[in-house]
This record gives C-alpha cells, sequence and structure tokens, in this order.
C-alpha cells in the first residue's frame, strides 16, 4: 500500500518538522518511489532469524564506577542560541 | 624539491632529514589551495597562516630536540563532522552555522598528538547524508579530474583535496561508502576501517551502528600510516573495539605492507557483475582480478545471496538511527533557531482563526519552535532521511520495515562469514560507474541511492573496506577497486591492496589541476 500525502504530513509531525504544500507533494512522490523499492525487504525469508542492531556482538562492558571530569555548565550552555547562564532557554511550557 | 607530489611518508622522511622544513611545507600547500580551491570547492574552512603557525611550532619543538608524533609536520584535512574545538564544526549543515565545539573529537586530538599540520576543514554532504557533495548547504564540491563532475560523497572535498595536492592525507567518515565512493571517482585511496577500530568520540553522529571515519590518501601506505595514527580503543567510545587478549600494543598498519601475502585466496562475488555495473568499470575490475591471478593468487567464485537486498535494508536502518540521532537538533541545545518573536505571531494568528472551530491541530509553541526550527535548517535530503526513519520506525510499520531490515541485515553479515571461509579477501568494483555529472540525481534521490550497491554491505557488517584505483575511462575517468576483509583484518586487506599497487600504476596518476602552481 502506497503512502498517502496523509500519511507523509502525520510522520512530519512524528519527525518535528513542517513541510509546505508544494514540499509534502514531492515528499510523497519520493516516499513512495524510495519504498516500493525497499519493500523488495518483504522477498527475503526472515523467519527464526534474530534481528541485529550492531555490526559486532556487543556486550555490556562494565568499568569502575569512577567519577571524572565532565563539560562545565558553561562550555556547555556557550552553544545554545539561548540561555539563562543557569539552563537553557525555551517559550513558556505551562499554560500553553 | 616537488613538494606537492611526495607521498606522506616522504614529506615525513624530507622533514627528519632536515631537507625541508614544517613551514616551507606547510607553505606550499597553502599556496596550491589559494591558488586551486576556488574551481574545486574542496574546503569548507582553511586558515593558511594559521596552518603555518602550526607547522613553526612544529619546526621549533624538532630544533629543540623533542620527540615527535607520526606526523610531525605533514599536512592532514578533516571533514568538517569531526569536533575540533579550536574552530566550527558545521557538518555542512545550516543548523550547525557558527557552531563551535567545546571539545575535541578523539581522532582530532590523536592528529594533534601525533604532530599533524591541521590544514583545513573538507566540504560535505550536509551531516554526510548523500554521495555527491552536493547536498551541503554551503557550496558544492568539484571532481578535480572534471570539474563539471562530481566528486562522489559524502566525503567528497576529503576526496577531491587529496586528489588535487591540496594535502597528503585526509580524514574522512563513512556510513555507506562515504570514503570509498568518492576515493574511487577522485582516484585516491580510500579505507573505512572495522566497525569500531577508531573512535566515534566528537564525530557528529549521522547512523551510529553504521558510521566510522578513516583515512584518505595517495597510496596504501599512506592510508596505512594514518590508520595506524587514529585507530585504537577509545574509553569514551563504548562501541569501539578492545584490544585482542594479551594485545595491548597498539597496531601499526605500515609495518608488514610490504610483504606480500602468501597463498592469497580472492574472492570475486558473482553478484557484483550483474546489471547496473557499468561496462567500462567491469572490465577494469576484471583486469585488476587477472593481476592477482599473475600474482599467484587463487581466485574463488563466492556467492553473497542476500547481497541483492543490501540497499534496500541499509536504507531502512541509516534512515531510522538518522531521524533519531537528529532529534537533538531542536532550536534549543545547539545550532539553529527560529525567529521567535515572528513564530509567536504567526502562532498566534493560527489559533485565532481557529477559535470557532477545532484547533487541536496546533502545535503548542515549543512544539512549533522546534519543528520550524528543524525545517528552516535542514536540507531536502536530511528532510527526506528523518522522514523515512520516522516513517520505519512509527507504530504499525516497524515490524514490516526496521524490524525486517534488522533481521536482514544479520542475513548479509552470515553471508560475510561464510563466505570469508573460502576466501581471504573479496575484491571487486567500488561504485558501478565513474564520477557522474553534478545535478544528475537532483530529482532522483533513488537513483543516488542506488551508487551505494557495493559499499554499504561492509557497514551493514561492520567489515573493513577499502577502494584504489584500478583503471579509467576512455574519458579519463578513474575506476576504483574495492578490498573487503574479514572485522579486525586491516594489516591483511592493506597488505592485498598493496600487492596490486606494487605492480600497477594506477595510484600514481593525478589530475592536471594536481600539478598546477600557484
Amino acid at each position: 500500500m502506497a503512502i498517502s500525502r496523509d500519511d507523509v504530513e502525520k510522520v512530519a509531525k512524528l519527525g518535528r518538522l513542517m513541510l509546505t504544500g508544494e514540499e509534502l507533494e514531492r515528499m510523497t512522490g519520493e516516499m513512495q518511489r524510495i519504498l516500493a523499492y525497499v519493500d523488495q525487504l518483504s522477498q527475503a525469508e526472515t523467519d527464526g532469524v534474530e534481528p541485529i542492531a550492531h555490526p559486532a556482538d556487543v556486550h555490556t562492558v562494565l568499568r569502575d564506577d569512577q567519577v571524572s571530569e565532565s563539560l562545565a555548565r558553561d562550555q556547555a550552555l556557550a552553544t545554545a542560541p539561548r540561555h539563562s547562564g543557569e539552563g537553557y532557554l525555551v517559550p513558556a511550557v505551562l499554560g500553553d | 624539491m616537488e613538494l606537492l607530489s611526495l607521498s606522506a611518508i616522504e614529506q615525513r622522511q624530507a622533514l627528519e632529514a632536515g631537507d625541508v622544513s614544517a613551514e616551507a611545507l606547510t607553505r606550499a600547500h597553502v599556496e596550491h589551495i589559494a591558488a586551486t580551491d576556488a574551481g574545486v570547492g574542496a574546503f569548507l574552512r582553511f586558515d593558511g597562516d594559521n596552518a603555518v603557525d602550526q607547522a613553526t611550532k612544529i619546526d621549533a619543538r624538532r630544533a629543540a630536540g623533542e620527540s615527535l608524533g607520526a606526523l610531525a609536520g605533514v599536512p592532514v584535512a578533516v571533514k568538517d563532522v569531526l569536533c575540533d574545538a579550536n574552530g566550527e564544526t558545521t557538518c555542512a549543515s545550516k543548523m550547525l552555522a557558527g557552531f563551535r565545539p567545546p571539545y575535541d573529537s578523539t581522532v582530532v586530538a590523536q592528529l594533534k598528538a601525533a604532530g599533524a599540520v591541521l590544514i583545513g576543514r573538507t566540504n560535505m554532504d550536509e551531516f554526510a547524508m548523500g554521495g555527491s557533495t552536493e547536498n551541503s548547504a554551503f557550496q558544492p564540491t568539484r571532481n578535480p579530474w572534471d570539474t563539471s563532475l562530481s566528486p562522489g560523497g559524502s566525503s567528497g572535498g576529503a576526496a577531491a583535496c587529496v586528489s588535487a595536492g591540496m594535502a597528503p592525507l585526509s580524514i574522512g567518515t563513512d556510513t555507506g561508502g562515504s570514503i570509498r565512493q568518492p576515493a574511487a571517482f577522485c582516484g585516491v585511496v580510500g579505507v573505512k576501517p572495522t566497525y569500531g577500530r577508531v573512535s566515534r568520540f566528537g564525530l557528529v553522529a549521522f547512523a551510529s551502528s553504521l558510521d566510522q571515519a578513516g583515512p584518505l590518501a595517495r597510496n596504501t601506505g599512506d592510508a596505512a600510516l594514518l590508520l595506524s595514527v587514529i585507530a585504537g580503543h577509545d574509553p569514551h567510545d563504548a562501541t569501539s573495539l578492545s584490544p585482542l587478549a594479551g594485545n595491548d600494543a597498539p597496531e601499526d598498519f605500515t609495518a608488514e605492507l610490504e610483504k606480500p601475502l602468501d597463498g592469497l585466496r580472492i574472492g570475486v562475488v558473482d553478484e557484483h557483475f550483474g546489471e547496473g555495473l557499468d561496462a567500462e568499470v567491469d572490465s577494469a575490475v576484471r583486469a585488476a582480478i587477472d593481476v592477482y591471478k599473475s600474482l599467484g593468487a587463487e581466485v574463488v567464485p563466492i556467492s553473497l545471496p542476500h547481497s541483492r537486498f543490501a540497499v534496500a535494508c541499509y536504507y531502512v536502518i541509516a534512515p531510522s538511527e538518522a531521524s533519531s540521532n537528529l532529534s537533538r537538533y531542536d532550536g534549543v541545545h545547539y545550532g539553529y533557531r527560529t525567529d521567535e518573536a515572528a513564530m509567536r505571531g504567526e502562532l498566534e494568528a493560527e489559533r485565532k482563526a481557529a477559535a470557532e472551530g477545532d484547533a487541536s491541530d496546533i502545535d503548542p509553541t515549543l512544539v512549533r519552535l522546534y519543528r520550524q526550527s528543524r525545517s528552516e535548517a535542514f536540507g531536502p535530503e536530511v528532510k527526506r532521511r528523518i522522514m523515512l526513519g520516522a516513517y520505519a520506525l512509527s507504530a504499525g510499520y516497524y515490524d514490516a520495515y526496521y524490524l525486517k531490515a534488522a533481521k536482514v541485515r544479520r542475513l548479509i553479515r552470515d553471508d560475510f562469514t561464510a563466505a570469508f571461509e573460502k576466501c581471504d579477501l573479496i575484491v571487486g568494483p567500488t561504485a558501478p560507474s565513474a564520477a557522474p555529472p553534478l545535478g544528475k540525481f537532483e530529482d532522483d534521490p533513488l537513483g543516488m541511492y542506488l551508487l551505494d550497491l557495493y559499499t554499504v554491505s561492509a557497514n551493514l557488517a561492520g567489515l573493513p573496506a577499502m577502494s584504489l584505483p584500478c583503471g579509467q575511462t576512455a574519458a579519463g575517468l578513474p575506476i576504483g577497486l574495492q578490498v573487503m576483509a574479514p572485522q579486525r583484518e586491516e594489516a591483511r586487506m592493506l597488505r592485498g591492496a598493496r600487492m596490486y599497487e606494487a605492480v600497477t600504476d594506477w595510484s600514481a596518476r593525478r589530475p592536471p589541476i594536481a600539478e598546477a602552481q600557484g
């Protein structure tokens, strides 16, 4: 089933993007073509195959719980578009 | 002395012997960049004075008899995706224009410790998404062999600057072929190491289970040298490879490079020579396989039955990881933020207009800030990847896309495990064609994705893989040979590549612009 313009609009919200009408139109066509190609995955026989999320067999690695230096607050905040010197500033959330 | 045509290893020897100063060597490169890069666009930022300053410091340290690192005084260019606290890191995105990282990536820190002269920051597809370097928000890069053509991507600037003689070495990153494909298109050597071989700390993330930084150089010896500098376990990267038991010494990939591999078995994949492969590339690669035969290698036909699904698998997994990684760009923590006052005005108007009807569809203010900041600062290809990833991970589609792709990924990896029981290295084409014209894929993103046909499998399986020059088309464009090895077998891969390089002269060929004098 091909992805519809409405679906694309919903996905844009999930992805925190805003697309203009023209962009939506174009994105719908492009995603339809790309997904039609990707759909060939359904031909692969994967019954009983364990998925992998990673190329190596990763095991949880434990290290000693030692305090070490980390990024200072002013250094981290220096890269923010708006900050108070103590935290990041955003538009009011409560009562919005 | 023709400084610009010397290899990095020769430059190092000349520096050590006192035949040239780091300052003179750096000045020669700076002048060449100033004279030629306007026509290529390899660098996003380059500061000649700063580079010369780094070089004079190395000269002073050498004069004082200090012990210097493996790259002392040798110019190295870095793709603008690896954080360097001494300046901006933009990922060629409007989102990160002006972003000054508070720390060095481990790769940059290793280069500094080795005494490299960091000569500039190279152009790329925005956030490393693309295969032509045309997705840079700031400028396209042109192919030094023919400036109407793309250099490939996403490490297009990294490959072009080495090809054009602007630096002997550069660092690229490879998520689905982004070092190897531009290396093939620009006629240089490019190495994607084993996943985890090189630290990803401070490498701005695109797809975390696939990303890997690696060297671009004009020959395998130089690539081995640079890889030796940047490889190694990093406690800051939980996915970085641990040393094998009982072997804590850093690996030196140059040590046995000139030693041919005894009884080498070259795997040739049936599926690599099918539909979509350009005839000139096909014959150049077959000729390279004949060279291996003449060197005494046994050629073993092998099959990778799931490789036909590799591009489809990759274009689910990479965008899924990208949509997750790029959620950090929210207009709050760093980077671009929309004009907040204007945004509030528009939102107020929307709410008023909807006052009588249903207003449930209108964003809360903070959500609008995220959406508008992201939409104004990301380019079309980045938006496409975020959309594909958000879709593949969304409720109702996760099983059919992400989970299915993760299962196919295992099958692709298992194919390689079985193949490497029959052969030591796999050899084939790096890309299905030579460099395409700029603009060719502007309206055809899927067409661009299919250029990754031969390269994405190594990322999905975590294998080391490299490209080296193996021929030219009738039009004089470079063709790349891909060599792949099992995980952790970079030394074997580089030695195998060197066997071919030592008896052919394709790596020695340079575009005319590399000889141009300022």
